[in-house]
């Protein structure tokens, strides 16, 4: 179980964060922040492995990501 | 749920300045997680130099300092000398580091001056508007050499790292790249290593990370990162050039 959050508002659309999702959820989405750029999101939520390579090579830290703590 | 990746604790909650994709962004990053992790961000003092990177004290919680172009070194030798327990680093671009700061940091780093220094190297100069640096890969096109750098007229790019590994000051030098993960990941541990060689008393310490400069390059982000990937570290090999003993 994971979640990953983006702050839109920080969000520049530089894209760098679609490649490097190895489930591909990762998408520019339609609406426009008030910097006039297209955000990144992620519309299959429950297929995040909460991996945070996308948070790794985000320049403006728009990713926030939790993840559940494994059970030793 | 446990948070895995969040905003580090020495950077302050405010947008970056810097272009769409910049890896600016990135290298800020990992030297606040290092701070963090090391647990001085009250010891540090930061430099920082002109060109993009001039307004890096407006995102790290903690003293800085904005020295003249270039001398961003020889700020940092003054403040080490008088505050010996203090932990200082520079953050300097390529236009600053490798053309008008040449003379500081070589002679910081002959002196063994127990600073350490990050270095940003993307091939050109950002804030002025994409015009050649000492940096600029043979070929490359920039704004002053609109059919590439040429031998004749401009010379050979200069090779910071192993231009001061002679250099028996010089204690730490490493060039890392923010291109892909797992050069990130191996980027932070290389920062983690030159602020604990500094910690440790051991001279100097200098960081080379290749960045990208999608605005100037004329180039995507994305498109950058490739560019850096197949351009920029064939000529400027990643690795250690040289580390203390007591490290090896």
């Amino acid at each position: 179980m994971a979640r990953v959050t983006f702050q839109e508002e920080r969000c520049k659309g530089c894209q760098l964060c679609l490649p490097v999702c190895p489930k591909n959820i990762i998408s520019m989405t339609a609406q426009i922040n008030s910097m006039g750029y297209h955000p990144a999101g992620v519309k299959e939520q429950d297929k995040c492995t909460g991996c945070a390579l996308c948070a790794l090579v985000c320049p403006d830290m728009v990713i926030e990501v939790e993840r559940e703590e494994r059970s030793v | 749920m446990k948070k895995v990746f969040t905003r580090p604790k020495t950077l302050k909650d405010v947008a970056y300045h810097y272009c769409p994709g910049c890896t600016h962004g990135i290298a800020h990053r990992l030297i606040a997680e290092v701070i963090d992790e090391l647990g001085i961000q009250n010891t540090t003092i930061g430099m920082t130099s002109v060109g993009c990177s001039v307004f890096t004290m407006e995102y790290f919680d903690m003293d800085m300092v904005q020295a003249s172009h270039g001398r961003a070194p020889a700020v940092a030798t003054g403040i080490k000398r008088v505050l010996p327990d203090r932990i200082i680093f520079t953050y300097q671009g390529d236009g600053d580091l490798a053309a008008i700061g040449t003379g500081e940091f070589v002679h910081a780093a002959a002196r063994g001056e127990n600073i350490t220094v990050i270095f940003i190297n993307n091939a050109v100069y950002g804030m002025t508007g994409g015009q050649m640096a000492p940096t600029t890969l043979m070929g490359q096109v920039t704004k002053t050499t609109p059919f590439g750098r040429s031998k004749e007229v401009n010379g050979f790019p200069v090779k910071v790292c192993e231009m001061l590994t002679p250099l028996e000051g010089a204690a730490y030098l490493a060039r890392v790249s923010v291109h892909s993960p797992k050069s990130i990941i191996q980027a932070k541990k290389v920062i983690k290593k030159s602020f604990e060689v500094q910690m440790e008393g051991l001279g100097f310490s200098l960081v080379e990370v290749l960045s990208t400069c999608p605005t100037n390059w004329g180039l995507s982000p994305l498109e950058s990162v490739k560019w850096l990937e197949d351009n920029m570290i064939p000529y400027y090999p990643l690795g250690e050039f040289k580390k203390p003993g007591v490290l090896a």
